[in-house]
């Protein structure tokens, strides 16, 4: 077993280190302003991609949202469901599409059921992607907000109806 | 329901009345000749309260699902409109479902759609641009905001009754109910389920969903389907994503003489139907039969659900007009 695949079965350490790195990018917002978002996300880039990799399998999508989604990448999934998983999971949980594959959102879900602090996120409904960010810095995304600009009329009507944080 | 505007199709009609609703699947042909389609839709027509056309499924290619919704609107047939996320990115999507009201759809189902290596191409390119619950909530936004998702206004925006698919049989089965929750709160109206072979399986599903409260907000209509023979079995469990068969309808088929196999799937099919009817929440059924409308009308009048509700005795020759609300700028 990988070094990834050993840590994405231990999700509550891979959030706690996501708090912690958010933090620290958070902390460091001000230098990185002072320095450039196109220098810094040079810099960042290599370091970000490597690691991700290793940890998740990351396909740089730009517009993280692993950690609402059991910290587990849903672009490793083949049909890159936002909200999976699909209807063609297959009977041993597999991925109706690569069959000797663990299905993305099977694995999403069972870790977010273990997961102390977004856990619960992953109720909520996922705005389609913007492929214009594909290889682009998730975390200078985050410290710019280009990742949270889902299309212009992308309204939300309703909250999802869940009665109780119990039902997760 | 809460919605306060009419209903927009005759399935909602049938539905907002409390009456067991009924929908078919029409197969659609390998044929530039349309009167294919039409010698199938008379069939249906008769025996369902709208008429499916597919968009691939199975990723096989076909007559394609707008144009399959282009004939029947022509001919007076109610259509539900099946849009996958396969084969077409946001931009054509949205431009389909506005071309599919100006043709007389009402009824869309929201579908991620089967991966192109299940089908006959599967050299294809994927797209996959949204997914399931973000067409839904695309579709949704049409109708109600009157905008594309990039804020440009319509005109005048589709009213559309929309549907999407469920799978209680597949795993994850604790989430499933809560991914219906989902779908539910990004505009899902009606569901259309995978084929129900366990209905232990779906009895406890359906309990989960009402847990949650969803069967006040959503139309729950059941897919059924008759296994033709011990071979087409076999290949629904292991060739169609997403279908489970348990082993003792398995065994039910190999028990039956091949020249009996048909009459018992038919059999088993209309067995479960009339079993989902008594669970609480369910609205309806689906029926898929590969390339067997006269067996699909043999079923539902055989379970009881014929005469199928609003009628009129003569069948329209064209599509009515104006079937959209004028907007109030409009004298």
């Amino acid at each position: 077993m990988s070094l990834g695949a050993w840590l994405r079965d231990r999700p509550v350490w891979l959030e706690r280190a996501y708090r912690a790195t958010s933090a620290l990018f958070v902390r460091l917002h001000p230098l990185i302003r002072r320095l450039g978002y196109v220098r810094s996300e040079r810099l960042i880039l290599p370091v970000e991609e490597l690691g991700k990799r290793i940890l998740f399998d990351c396909r740089m999508c730009g517009q993280c949202i692993l950690h609402s989604t059991g910290m587990t990448c849903p672009m490793t999934c083949p049909k890159n469901l936002r909200n999976g998983p699909c209807g063609g999971v297959r009977a041993n949980g597999h991925c109706e599409v690569l069959p000797e594959m663990r299905c993305v959102w099977v694995e999403a879900f069972e870790r977010s059921l273990r997961m102390e602090t977004y856990g619960r996120e992953i109720i909520l409904i996922q705005p389609p992607v913007d492929r214009r960010l594909e290889g682009s810095s998730a975390w200078i995304n985050m410290l710019t907000g280009s990742d949270r600009h889902p299309p212009p009329g992308w309204i939300s009507a309703s909250a999802v109806l869940v009665r109780d944080h119990a039902d997760l | 329901m809460t919605t306060p505007r009419p209903p927009v199709s005759r399935l909602e009609r049938v539905l907002r009345a409390g009456l067991f609703a009924v929908t078919a699947e029409l197969d659609p042909p390998d044929s530039a000749d349309p009167q294919e389609v039409y010698d199938k839709a008379l069939v249906l027509s008769q025996v369902c309260d709208a008429i499916n056309a597919t968009d691939a499924s199975g990723a096989h290619c076909h007559m394609s699902s707008v144009a399959i919704c282009a004939l029947l609107t022509r001919a007076g047939y109610e259509p539900v409109y099946q849009v996958s996320c396969r084969d077409r990115n946001r931009i054509a999507i949205q431009g389909d479902l506005l071309g599919a009201a100006a043709l007389g759809v009402r009824n869309v189902l929201c579908l991620t759609g089967d991966d192109t290596s299940v089908g006959d191409q599967p050299e294809a390119k994927r797209v996959f641009d949204l997914d399931s619950i973000h067409l839904l909530q695309t579709a949704r936004i049409m109708r109600d905001e009157g905008v594309f998702l990039s804020g440009r206004k319509l005109t005048v925006p589709p009213p559309l009754f929309l549907g999407a698919a469920s799978n209680p049989f597949a795993m994850p089965y604790e989430w499933r109910p809560l991914r219906l929750a989902k779908k539910v709160a990004a505009g899902a109206q009606f569901i259309q389920t995978q084929y129900c072979f366990d209905v232990p399986r779906f009895r406890q599903f359906m309990t989960e969903v009402r847990d949650l409260g969803l069967n006040n907000h959503v139309y729950i209509l059941v897919g059924v389907g008759p296994l033709r023979s011990e071979k087409a079995a076999e290949y629904m469990r292991t060739r169609v994503p997403g279908v489970r068969i348990p082993d003792a309808i398995m065994d039910r088929l190999r028990k039956t003489p091949r020249a009996r196999q048909r009459e018992e799937g038919k059999r088993i099919c209309i067995e479960i139907i009339q079993q989902v009817r008594e669970i609480d929440g369910v609205c309806g059924i689906h029926v898929m039969a590969y390339r067997q409308e006269e067996l699909v009308a043999e079923i539902i009048e055989e379970a009881g659900l014929l005469p199928r509700p609003f009628r009129s005795s003569a069948r329209p020759a064209r599509p009515r007009e104006r079937r959209y609300p004028r907007r109030r700028s409009e004298p």
